[in-house]
């Protein structure tokens, strides 16, 4: 015991010896910790159903960070029972691998919003946005009416997905060419969609803010929530046993 | 560096530095602190073998435990579900027409009912269910699709005007104003008109020719004295009671634009027994009608308030 302490105290006199080792031990940390988290099948397990979200989806998406909504408002359903009840299953990695940044965290100011989509309807989403205390008399959320008179306004949508495509979002070559042409039709019913519904499986279609002659920020933001949690049926029978039979976390 | 020596004062160690004649004691850690760090060391090691813990090529170790947290929640779910096993089934079997004459029953779907809606209505109707404008209140007897048990749980399962619901409850309120059918002026006398209906306001000039308008657009769904049809799910104007507000310029919107709520179609999402808990509970909050021994035909008025 001695002579073990009397060699560490070598390493401790020693600066050069000492950054070595301390290298060493963040690398070895790192490895472990880290490492498995790209290859273990906990982490990446695949889901069906999940796809790139819409140009106008992200757009949305883009707002939700802009105004720091993350802030208060999570999209990460816990595997606990209070959670599960009140705010559906439980999300699942491979909900989020499409997230640039992710929108997961821990501070609930708000509620969870990863299963939001489809729970209320646009004109509540586009009332609340405006005036929350109007439909909920308790909310501390701030008004973001000003959402519905900002035109939606997007430089270079394609260039977004171009740059999504790069960290791996598999955006093809077509969805990139017709990123503002889907970004635009998305929110028109009038307009032809044409193949929209078919790249993007489940993207609905139609006015999220109730006024069809103008495309703003409302309707970008709504269209992203009302998407949140719709894509993966995690309530399917095959779903549901895939998930029972997992084990080790 | 001064040589290791005893202290005079204390008879411990020192650590041989020295500054400007100031020595560091070797004061070894306490004897209950490095047993504590030593039993840490163990707890961590049998943590390991118990609960998932190391990452490996193909997944994290299990644990000889097999405990995961998924498999806990289901636990938590399964357990909850088997205590709820009987009442549930007894729910699910029994058609809603008949959970009145079952007390027992009744009273388990509404404690059910009162925590399913604290989860998925209170964002639109309220914590207490009254609503806000354009969100209807459900404590009061004022039904726009009916009031009786089974009629609300059709309006859960199928929402009011839900895309792609092909029972949804459907109205659609034309345009009078916005697509011009009406001129401005034609749409304040029906307003003048309308307010008189609940004794809001006097007849006047402006009321009577409303009076004449209402008859050749409004009556159809509203009915002659505005006392509203269900089948259309158009409101009562003739009561206290305003949907989307009742004051001259609310009127005059909505005549105007009219404003059509939407209640999403909750038939996908919650199970049956659920909705069924729904319906006994909003029934019961006050409002609750009986069921009616023959339906009123469509084009009479109702004579009760609607």
């Amino acid at each position: 015991m001695t002579s073990m302490t009397e060699r560490h105290k070598t390493l401790e006199k020693n600066v050069t010896l000492l950054g070595i080792a301390a290298l060493g031990a963040v690398v070895i940390g790192g490895v472990v910790e880290i490492a498995p988290l790209f290859w273990i099948d906990n982490t990446i397990e695949k889901v069906e159903g999940m796809r790139p979200y819409t140009p106008l989806e992200q757009a949305g998406r883009d707002i939700y960070v802009r105004e720091g909504c993350y802030v208060c408002h999570s999209q990460m359903i816990r595997p606990f029972r209070d959670e599960v009840e009140r705010y559906g299953h439980y999300s699942l990695a491979a909900e989020s691998m499409y997230d640039h940044p992710f929108q997961w965290g821990s501070k609930r100011t708000g509620p969870d919003l990863a299963r939001v989509g489809k729970r209320y309807s646009d004109d509540w989403h586009v009332q609340h946005l405006k005036n929350p205390q109007s439909v909920v008399p308790e909310s501390v959320m701030p008004q973001y009416g000003f959402l519905a008179d900002n035109d939606l306004d997007v430089p270079d949508i394609a260039a977004n997905l171009t740059a999504l495509r790069r960290v791996g979002v598999p955006y093809t070559d077509r969805d990139v060419k017709m990123a503002l042409a889907d970004l635009k039709a998305q929110a028109d019913p009038e307009a032809d969609a044409g193949d929209l519904e078919e790249r993007y499986p489940k993207a609905q279609v139609r006015d999220f803010d109730g006024n069809p002659s103008r495309l703003t920020e409302m309707d970008a933001l709504v269209a992203y929530l009302q998407m949140l949690g719709t894509l993966v049926d995690v309530d399917g029978a095959a779903a549901q046993e895939e998930l029972a039979s997992e084990r080790g976390r | 560096m001064a040589e290791k020596r005893l202290d005079e004062a204390t008879n411990t160690e020192t650590v041989g530095h020295e500054w400007d004649g100031i020595e560091e004691l070797n004061t070894p850690l306490p004897r209950w602190w490095l047993w504590t760090f030593y039993a840490t060391i163990v707890f961590a090691i049998g943590y390991c073998v118990a609960y998932p813990a190391w990452p490996m090529i193909s997944g994290a170790t299990e644990g000889v435990l097999g405990w995961s947290s998924r498999g806990q929640l289901q636990n938590e779910l399964d357990a909850q579900q088997a205590a709820r096993a009987r009442t549930v089934a007894a729910l699910a079997d029994m058609p809603i027409e008949q959970l009145p004459d079952h007390p027992e029953l009744m009273r388990a779907a509404i404690a059910g009912g009162s925590a399913a809606f604290k989860v998925n209505c209170v964002q639109c109707h309220g914590a207490g269910a009254a609503g806000s404008k354009g969100y209807p209140n459900l404590n009061d007897d004022d039904w726009l699709w009916g009031g009786d048990l089974k009629t609300i749980e059709t309006t859960l399962i199928h929402g009011v005007r839900q895309p792609g619901d092909d029972q949804t409850r459907q109205s659609m309120m034309p345009n009078f104003g916005a697509d011009g059918l009406l001129t401005p002026e034609q749409v304040g006398q029906i307003a003048d008109y309308v307010l008189t209906l609940s004794g809001k306001a006097r007849a006047s000039a402006s009321s009577q020719q409303g009076a004449q308008i209402f008859a050749d657009n409004c009556a159809v769904c509203h009915g002659a004295a505005g006392k509203g049809s269900r089948q259309f799910g158009a409101p009562n104007l003739s009561d206290a009671i305003w949907l989307d507000g009742g004051r001259r310029e609310d009127i005059v919107a909505q005549v105007t634009r009219p404003h059509h709520g939407v209640m999403p179609a909750w038939g996908n999402r919650l199970d049956p027994v659920t909705i069924k808990m729904l319906a006994a509970y909003v029934h019961s909050l006050g409002g609750g009608e009986d069921f009616a021994e023959t339906p009123a035909p469509p084009d009479t008025q109702p004579t009760e308030a609607e």
